[in-house]
């Protein structure tokens, strides 16, 4: 299987050990990326929350990019896909938009190519059984509880790939792994994304929530596919409160014993390594 | 009265928000709502009232998230997270200043890195960020932390053609 591959700007740099154990797991999974050609930033919530034609161009500029390739686009941070997603939303149901649109960025922008995470696609096209037999080292005694945040599933009728509400996939994608997930009821809570540098007290609050809620539950580390809320949940949570936190990706690399994760937990705020052998997983 | 609630409701180009019944849902799951000087719904009340001064005035428009929570869950369709950019476009093209000005100071920053190479990188954003609010040493060790682990480094590829980039900024700008 061959997909387009958009990594964003925050992979290359806070988001780093996201990227390399998508790559990983999808070498290893026999799924070859091909990088989007030229791409540049999708605008984030910056665009967004403070002019509308940019939050569509921007992104478009990359759709229409990939398009040229023509392959399903896999896109792992949270943010982008959403705003990916989103752009495509507006593209399809404002034919002036699109016109006006395809003028700003000075090329046609179909809208139509399937955007999609890893988690769906690795849950879906290789299959969770799959998925299950390349496992080496099962994930044993780990106990994480999945948190979606906001971007992957809402609005639900632009993200549609898990039920918005409760979704599963990341918890069978552990579960695959020989990990023990626990349910919660906060998978799919707003950390605070963008408000961690102006308004860091907000997000302070809401991600002593989440850690709280999670050790409620009896996880002992939390696992996630966004980037903004890795960064949110690794670096502000008070000391005492803190669990590791994980990309879904670095521990199905660890499960399937690639080589990468011990050199991605270094990178991590929160030390994931007393945990990890306290396991034997490391 | 009503030419405020008629503008946002144009820019939004959706659901009309006198749609909303107050069942304050949106407000119950709004995650930022306890910071907040007006719940979301309250600020589609005042948009009715024809408050457009003490609206565009306040924190509530930008400490919103845009997690969507409020759209998803709305019984009558209502786009609130939409009603608060439209809210914040307008502060902006009137040059009514932000009372968040922190907040809009990030975005700032965010869309001049990428105007400046396509795509953001993270240390020189935040530099950019830090320069303009005066905040210099809030989470400085954690940045150098970041760069002792190699994770943060001042130069990263840009876009190549800026060309297509810098003409989106231009074409977009009101
Ligand atoms: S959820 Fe919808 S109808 Fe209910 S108060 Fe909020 S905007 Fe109004
Ligand atoms: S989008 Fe904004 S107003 Fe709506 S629930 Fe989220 S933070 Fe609150």
């Amino acid at each position: 299987m061959k997909v387009s591959y958009y990594p964003g700007c925050s992979l290359h740099a806070t988001g780093k050990e996201y990227d390399q154990s998508v790559k990983a797991v999808s070498r290893a999974l026999g799924i070859e990326l091909a990088e989007v050609n030229d791409w540049s930033c999708c605008g984030a919530s910056s665009a967004h929350m403070t002019n509308y034609r940019l939050s569509v161009a921007l992104p478009a500029r990359n759709l229409a990019s990939a398009e040229k390739a023509g392959l399903d686009v896999m896109v792992p941070c949270a943010a982008c896909f959403n705003r990916f997603k989103m752009a495509q939303h507006h593209l399809r149901e404002n034919g002036a938009l699109k016109k006006e649109i395809e003028e700003i960025i000075g090329e046609s922008c179909r809208g139509d190519l399937a955007v999609r995470n890893p988690i769906d696609v690795f849950s879906k096209d290789i299959g969770l059984e799959k998925l299950a037999e390349k496992v080496t080292r099962k994930l044993a005694g780990l106990k994480p509880v999945s948190y979606y945040g906001c971007l992957l599933l809402r609005p639900p009728e632009v993200c549609e790939f898990d039920n918005y509400e409760n979704p599963v996939l990341l918890d069978k994608i552990m579960e695959a792994m020989g990990a023990e997930p626990r349910n919660w009821s906060c998978k799919t809570d707003c950390c605070g994304g963008s408000l961690t540098l102006g308004k860091t007290d907000i997000v302070i609050r809401l991600v002593d929530k989440l850690m709280t809620m999670a050790r409620e539950a009896g996880a002992n580390c939390l696992v996630t596919a966004c980037p903004v809320c890795m960064a949110n949940l690794d670096m502000r949570p008070r000391e005492e409160i803190r669990l590791p936190v994980f990309y879904f990706t670095e521990l199905m690399a660890l499960a399937m014993g690639l080589p990468g994760p011990t050199e991605w937990f270094k990178l991590h705020n929160t030390d994931p390594a007393p945990l990890l052998k306290s396991l034997a997983l490391l | 009265m009503g030419a405020f609630l008629e503008e946002v409701n144009r820019r939004i180009d959706g659901v009309p928000i006198q749609r909303c019944y107050h069942c304050r849902k949106c407000s119950a799951g709004c995650p930022v709502a306890f910071a907040m000087e007006y719940n979301p719904n309250k600020v589609i009340k005042m948009i009715q009232m024809g408050k457009r001064a003490e609206v565009l005035g306040s924190s509530t428009i930008w400490l919103c998230a845009s997690c969507e929570t409020c759209v998803t869950r709305c019984p009558n369709d209502v786009d609130i997270a939409r009603m608060m950019d439209v809210l914040r476009e307008m502060v902006i093209e009137e040059g009514l200043g932000a009372r968040e000005k922190k907040i809009l100071k990030f975005h700032e920053a965010f869309l001049a890195g990428i105007r400046s190479g396509g795509r953001i990188n993270e240390p020189m954003m935040i530099a950019r960020y830090k320069m303009t609010t005066g905040d210099l040493f809030s989470d400085l060790k954690m940045g150098l932390d970041m760069f002792m682990k190699g994770k943060l480094s001042l130069i990263s590829p840009k876009t190549k053609d800026m060309t297509s980039v810098r003409k989106i900024f231009d074409r977009t700008k009101k």
